[in-house]
């Protein structure tokens, strides 16, 4: 795979991410207490650096064909998982993510709930609100960016993809001070969740064992594929999708993974 | 404390494992299926996407049935 590819994987997977953490943390800002948001964020961000520090090398350290096996049936796995919701939701039969909805959502949670001060955090609601999305979110991230980097010895490169993503949607969030509803969000989980599958598989047989045809040029034929394989189930699962709204509430915690 | 080990637990399955365990056991049973074929004359490169073409309809079928 070359560079260009993996840039695009991982940008793509960590805007989505990013977006979804964006969400919660406005959330937690407009309706508490921004300072208190902000101590939350970066306390987070200093929790995923720590476990970057930890895995990255860790990750590093396992022979190639046992990295390749590991890290690409977590991505099959993985994947498979974004590539099931999104299926889902494409053909009508999950609702769609909404991130103005969730928004609101959050919002009328976070104003309901009562102030309590601890330490240096005036509010410890919109603290733990924000930390815990940001990092949940973020979780997946290093994830992402271990799993494509340490494989493709691209780790630098991941982590720069993955800090552009997140770095476009903080500015363009907090300059709008508004959840970032019109990023297709939906479509590029469809995508993310055929590219981590397609990887994964590739990764995942090799370190089992497979010699694939035509070495690394097999991918420019799996990611098509499982595309072709994708659509075709949201086209047959439409047929039998009962007819409903589009969106409907979603109940979305901030504790909750959502690919 | 053992409320909070499980919650962790229950975290990690979820972020990892998701919506339908089968899926995570279907890619594991391939991958030891590709690693025993690797070690004969026959190409072992197929049986991966094969069974990612199986477990996603299926894990569809299970999560639309009934509705």
């Amino acid at each position: 795979m070359n560079g260009g590819a993996l840039f695009v994987a991982v940008f793509l997977a960590c805007v989505v991410e990013a977006v979804e953490a964006l969400t919660i943390v406005l959330a937690a800002g407009t309706a508490r207490d921004w300072r208190s948001a902000y101590i939350g964020v970066g306390s987070a961000l200093l929790v995923l650096a720590g476990v970057l520090a930890v895995l990255g090398p860790a990750v590093s350290r396992i022979p190639l064909s046992g990295l390749r096996l590991f890290v690409g049936g977590l991505l099959l796995v993985f994947g498979l998982q974004w590539l099931r919701k999104a299926i889902l939701r494409a053909s009508g039969h999950k609702a769609l993510h909404d991130e103005d909805l969730i928004y609101r959502t959050q919002l009328a949670t976070a104003e309901a709930a009562p102030v309590d001060r601890r330490g240096v955090v005036a509010d410890w609601y919109a603290f733990t609100l924000s930390f815990k999305g940001v990092l949940l979110e973020g979780l997946e991230v290093v994830f992402i960016v271990l799993t494509f980097g340490t494989n493709q010895h691209a780790v630098p490169l991941a982590s720069v993809a993955a800090l552009a993503a997140v770095l476009l949607v903080a500015v363009a969030g907090l300059a709008a001070r508004a959840p970032l509803a019109r990023v297709p969000e939906n479509t590029m989980k469809f995508a993310v969740g055929v590219m981590l599958t397609a990887f994964g598989t590739f990764w995942g047989a090799e370190g089992a064992g497979a010699r694939w045809p035509g070495a690394d040029a097999a991918l420019l034929a799996l990611v098509p594929a499982v595309l072709l394989l994708a659509l075709a189930m949201v086209a047959v699962l439409r047929r039998s999708a009962a007819p409903e709204p589009d969106i409907v509430t979603p109940v979305v915690q901030p504790g909750e993974v959502t690919p | 404390m053992i409320g909070r080990l499980r919650g962790f637990a229950a975290f990690w399955y979820d972020f990892v494992i998701g919506d339908d365990w089968r899926v995570a056991v279907g890619v594991i049973v391939a991958f030891a299926a590709t690693f025993a074929l690797s070690r004969t004359a026959v190409p072992a490169w197929w049986l991966v996407p094969a069974a990612v073409t199986l477990l996603l309809p299926m894990s569809l079928w299970r999560a639309t049935r009934g509705k």
